[in-house]
């Protein structure tokens, strides 16, 4: 499959999906660290790709998102942003909300 | 043109911003000394009105697209109006501490 499609189906088929660099028991950069943080402290199950062991995905989910960096939260097909988006939405709760109703929303489905 | 003087003016003649702070956090990291790699960046703007984050973030990417294509790898943004800047009462959020990917990258 071409790779902009797998980006594609991983984001569209995964309501909370996180992109980062290492796994979210062993971050391999900080600012993944702080974004895997701040979703697990939302209580819902959570996809995760590590782009480190994806070259592919590392190299071409920057154009497909418009986003030069990692990591990438996107919830519901959309991007949520990054580290530092992620972490003023944790600060205000917004976080929480929008994870909680993902989770909720796929277990109705 | 060092990287860190690129960044402030490109971003000051784009943005007329209120405030700036380029900060080069690049000795947090694992790379050899007086590198221009890691960033953060704090703005304050008009520009920003009814933008939303992620809009936010990705003029900001769009307007360094040559530094981040050549030698910034790390580039943290907060971005405020001056209205929101003001609601969080002008705090700055330090940068997570460095987990050494960089090196288990090369």
């Amino acid at each position: 499959m071409d790779i902009m499609e797998t980006i594609k189906e991983q984001v569209e088929s995964n309501p909370i999906l996180l992109y980062m660099k290492g796994s979210p028991n062993q971050p391999q950069c900080g600012f993944s660290a702080r974004t895997v943080q701040a979703l697990m402290a939302c209580g819902e199950r959570f996809a995760y790709v590590d782009v480190l062991s994806n070259p592919d995905i590392r190299a071409n989910l920057p154009k497909y998102a418009n986003w030069p960096t990692f990591p990438q939260l996107w919830v519901n097909g959309e991007l949520v942003g990054g580290c530092d988006i992620v972490a003023e939405m944790a600060e205000s709760g917004e976080l929480e909300t929008l994870v909680k109703e993902a989770a909720a929303a796929q277990q109705s489905a | 043109m060092p990287v860190q003087a690129q960044i402030e003016s490109t971003l000051n003649e784009a943005l007329a911003p209120t405030f700036l702070d380029v900060a080069n956090e690049s000795h947090m990291h694992s790379v050899p000394p007086n590198s221009e790699t890691h960033f953060r960046v704090v703005a304050v703007s008009d520009a920003f009105a009814g933008q939303r984050k992620v809009a936010r973030h990705q003029r900001i990417y769009g307007l360094l697209a040559e530094q981040l294509a050549g030698p910034v790898h790390a580039l943290a943004l907060q971005l405020y109006t001056p209205e929101e800047w003001r609601e969080r009462e002008e705090q700055v959020r330090p940068s997570p501490d460095c987990l050494g990917g960089s090196k288990a990258e090369s």
